[in-house]
């Protein structure tokens, strides 16, 4: 059931709120084992607890669930990044966008699994092992908020927070058939969310369909002090106005741009399903136009060199004694102690992209490579932003189906081409949604919608109109 | 002066007249709180937490570019340093640097100074804001020595605006004068009280002709920079002489053993990996930003100087000394207004106070006294009221004790004896006693002086030694 029903449901009953957290309860009791969406499973009498006390004090969520991706630091609660080296360690504080949410009535369920510290398509990364696709759990559920999807999917939250750096949360909302929402860069606060590279990094949702992310939306985004990098964007109302749009209501049309770059290399019936979908909105009024930027080749490689050389930097504070791994500094020289820390800290992936993001920084390579990608970053907002004025660019989320559990990560260049589609709004800060378009194979395929930054509110408005048309939201993988 | 010496100096002056740190609200006092206790997630590095960055610092950098003939840049672009040390929290420190798409607050300028023969004019490479690390102490004072270290967050991203000089220096009292001369002009400014614990520390380059620059870190005094500078040239001087050449090296200053020794840890120079920090968008600043903080910048202190010369009719000198703290030419401009007669309050302050705050290691922060007080003390000596032995000796009780030197008087009965009945009683007296010292002045004039000082003491320093002279003169019957 999506939020906004639960919660019309659970509004100021007590009875209702408590059969609805059981049931919840019993899913992670019967499902969990298998899929291994959570790092960490609060106790059901703590979140009972303090749901019971948000309905009672009538806050507008009702004491709804809310399932966390575990970068987001959440006071008092384990956030692991799923990385050995903050496998202990508990923030003193809240991540905006938690402190709003709780101070909204919803409560923290749990953590979900995630790549190392955002870096994978997969959840396969993951300290604590890899989560499992619930439309086929020999697959991967995508990633890096694999966790988040598929909590998500199979009904164990009935809403979850993601991180998206390069399509880290409409991946696997793609994978699972989930509503997977990038918003504009800035719109969420990123304070307390766990940095992977800054300058990409957005806090996202991961929701049963698009209404509920306006719902949720509404409490938490707006300005914030604490991050120089937040924008005010203005959403009261926005839950209100997408209520009123499909379900036999009316309909919006807006124009979809095909960019043709965008769709070589997309396995050919997940572009057929993706098309299918296209075509069923042209049919209910959607029109659409083609264009070709042939830019967008580089935004790739521009990607991974930003987000490399940002993240050897972020990660760099991993070291000091004051969290990570308990190894005694005593009569150790520093160096010898970050060593140890960091090589017993980290895993493969993060290993890699650190020393080739230190590389990208080092000097020579400077100019070479990130100054280089920056002026990509640029020419490709130059060339995207007015097409973006006339339409939302329509894609494949991904590339490909969800791959079987071993078989993307075993080639990091394989893995990394998975981002392909996703990676282009996150250069350019714009909006980006996953809507559940299909099935190829039995396995959920996406429609990646971007819009003009800032214009997250029609975006999600279009998003509801589009799930209305397409009419496959919400449904059930075979796990549930 | 020696031409074949270049010199060049990186100052970093703490910004200890702003209450809170460089990127978060916590207050910036390390000096008196107990260890980590002004610390939050932002300044100790924690996962998750952003910088924000103080307006105010700003502003000071801005005024002490303006002072300095610095261009300020029209984008301040914030970068991060990176380097392992367990001062450095997130393993980089926030900083700012030049650079492809980076540029520090301002750059060139200059500060004219006088120096041996012509004034010459040092120049300023660049002017930038940084943070400052964790304090470290090591419990066995060496690194090497000390089974572990402890760290004190308290100071970390405290405020820091470093200037970076030219080689222009030829000796080592060039860099005191420049340095006098920045620390003065960063008084009056109100950007760093020279009195605290830790307010500047400077980085010395120096080099001889053709040879290698060898750099000195951290050196916390004038006193010992000029030393470690002598130092240094001799060493280098004294290779040179044996035909060695000298290695580029860092090495640092020891004040107890008076030398300089090669710095243990290793200097990874040009492996800074420096890029614009993300989470700090570029601050705009508009020319009209730079007028505004222009206008309401106080007086600089040599035209402080120039207009005591024309106002007051002081020397250069003592112009030049009163302005040397804001405190002081502010303690004088006070005095005047109350009392008048410049040339009075500057000798005052110059020759009797100064001494009295010099012998207190020169600190003004011990400085109680009043514009008021020092008036009424040059009042009381104008009148007659207390002799100049007096006022000598209470001076110290006014300056650091802030008390009222018409209240000591009034209480301890100080008042100048003037009724000559007294003094003649008290000069009878001591002849009686000192037939021998009698018989001698009456030898010797000059042996009087004697008899002068035990009357004195008697009067406990309360008349006028001059008087008393005559007294004795006429009563031994060398006078009529």
């Amino acid at each position: 059931m999506p939020v906004h029903d639960v919660i019309e449901i659970i509004r100021g009953d007590r009875r209702a709120l408590e059969e609805y957290i059981y049931s919840i309860y019993d899913r992670i009791e019967r499902l969990e084992k298998t899929l291994r969406g959570f790092i960490t499973i609060r106790k059901r009498e703590d979140v009972l607890e303090e749901a019971v006390r948000a309905n009672m004090e009538e806050k507008p969520l009702a004491g709804i669930p809310i399932a966390v991706k575990d970068n987001i630091s959440t006071m008092g609660i384990r956030t692991t990044c799923a990385s050995a080296i903050l496998e202990n360690y508990v923030p003193p504080y809240d991540a905006t966008v938690i402190a709003r949410l709780r101070s909204a009535g919803a409560v923290i369920i749990g953590k979900t699994n995630m790549d190392e510290f955002a870096m994978g398509s997969t959840t396969e990364t993951s300290h604590f092992g890899p989560s499992r696709n619930p439309w086929d759990p020999d697959r991967v559920p995508g990633g890096s908020s694999g966790g988040s999807a598929v909590v998500v999917s199979s009904y164990m939250a009935p809403a979850a927070l993601g991180s998206d750096t390069g399509g880290s949360v409409r991946n696997p909302a793609a994978y699972t058939a989930t509503f997977g929402y990038k918003p504009t860069y800035g719109v969420l606060s990123r304070y307390g969310l766990i940095a992977y590279a800054s300058s990409l990094d957005q806090i996202g949702l991961i929701t049963r369909d698009a209404l509920d992310t306006a719902l949720l939306l509404e409490h938490m985004a707006g300005e914030d002090p604490m991050d120089p990098t937040s924008v005010d964007l203005k959403v009261s109302g926005l839950y209100r106005r997408l209520r009123d749009i499909g379900a036999g209501r009316s309909h919006l049309s807006a124009r979809l741009v095909i960019v043709r770059e965008m769709w070589e290399g997309v396995e050919e019936n997940v572009a057929r399903e993706v098309m299918r979908a296209i075509d069923r909105l042209s049919s209910s009024g959607y029109t659409f136009e083609e264009t070709s930027i042939p830019e967008i080749r580089y935004a790739l490689p521009a990607y991974y060199i930003i987000a490399f050389a940002e993240a050897s930097s972020n990660l760099a504070r991993y070291g000091i004694p004051i969290y990570g791994l308990k190894i005694n500094p005593e009569n150790m020289g520093w160096e010898d102690y970050y060593s140890e820390v960091r090589s017993r800290g980290f895993g493969r992936e993060v290993k890699r992209r650190i020393m080739l993001g230190s590389y990208i920084l080092s000097a020579g390579y400077y100019e070479q490579y990130y100054i280089k990608a920056l002026k990509v970053r640029r020419v490709l907002r130059d060339r995207l932003l007015p097409i973006l004025r006339r339409g939302y660019i329509a894609s494949p989320t991904m590339p490909i189906k969800p791959p079987r559990l071993g078989e993307a990560i075993e080639d990091p260049l394989r893995l990394y081409a998975m981002d392909i589609e996703t990676v282009v709004p996150n250069l350019i800060g714009a909006p980006a949604v996953n809507i559940p378009a299909g099935f190829v194979d039995s396995l959920p395929v996406g429609l990646q919608l971007i819009g003009a930054p800032m214009s997250d509110q029609d975006l999600l408005e279009v998003s509801r109109s589009v799930e209305d048309i397409i009419g496959i939201s919400n449904t059930t993988p075979k796990t549930g | 002066m020696d031409r074949g010496v270049m010199i060049g100096l990186e100052i970093h002056l703490q910004v200890n007249t702003v209450k809170t740190k460089m990127f978060c609200r916590c207050s910036s006092d390390y000096r008196s709180a107990l260890p980590n206790t002004n610390i939050c997630p932002v300044c100790l590095g924690l996962p998750g937490s952003l910088p924000v960055p103080n307006k105010a610092v700003i502003r000071k950098a801005i005024m002490l570019a303006i002072a300095l003939g610095s261009r300020v840049v029209d984008r301040i672009v914030f970068v991060r340093k990176h380097y392992f040390y367990p001062d450095l929290p997130k393993g980089y420190q926030i900083s700012q640097h030049r650079g492809p798409g980076m540029a520090p607050i301002a750059v060139g300028g200059g500060l004219e100074i006088e120096g041996e023969g012509e004034p010459r004019i040092i120049r300023i490479r660049r002017l930038g804001i940084e943070e400052d690390p964790a304090r470290i102490t090591y419990p066995y004072g060496d690194p090497l020595k000390s089974p572990y270290s402890l760290i004190d967050y308290n100071r970390s991203g405290v405020p820091l605006i470093e200037v970076v000089t030219e080689p222009d220096i030829r000796s080592s009292r060039e860099a005191r004068v420049f340095l006098d001369k920045l620390l003065t002009l960063a008084d009056h400014l109100g950007i760093t009280n020279p009195d605290l614990e830790g307010a500047f520390r400077v980085d010395v380059n120096i080099s001889l002709e053709n040879q290698e620059r060898v750099e000195v870190k951290n050196i916390g005094s004038i006193r010992d920079i000029e030393k470690a500078i002598n130092y240094e040239i001799a060493r280098q001087r004294g290779i040179v002489a044996g035909g060695g050449k000298i290695k580029r090296e860092t090495r640092h200053w020891d004040p107890l053993r008076g030398a300089t020794f090669v710095s243990r840890h290793k200097e990874y120079e040009e492996e800074y990996r420096y890029f614009p920090d993300p989470d700090l968008p570029p601050i705009a600043v508009s020319a009209e930003v730079v007028k505004e903080i222009e206008d309401g910048m106080p007086e600089l202190p040599w035209h402080m100087a120039e207009r005591y010369v024309r106002e007051y009719s002081l020397s250069r000198y003592a112009a030049r000394v009163l302005v040397s703290r804001r405190a002081l030419a502010e303690l004088f401009e006070r005095t005047v207004k109350i009392y008048g007669d410049p040339d009075k309050v500057a000798d005052l302050l110059i020759n009797d106070f100064l001494g009295v705050v010099n012998s207190r290691g020169g600190n003004f922060q011990l400085v109680r006294a009043t514009p008021e007080s020092i008036a009424k003390l040059l009042s009381l000596m104008d009148k007659g009221v207390i002799s100049i032995k007096i006022a000598k000796m209470i001076l110290k009780r006014v300056v650091i004790g802030g008390e009222d030197p018409e209240e000591i008087v009034a209480r301890e009965g100080l008042l100048v004896i003037s009724s000559d009945k007294e003094l003649e009683e008290l000069a009878e007296k001591v002849i009686r006693e000192n037939p021998k010292a009698v018989e001698d002045a009456r030898r010797n004039p000059k042996a009087i002086n004697y008899l002068v000082g035990q009357v004195m003491k008697l009067t406990r320093g309360r008349a006028d030694p001059q008087k008393i002279s005559e007294i004795i003169r006429r009563k031994i019957g060398l006078e009529r």
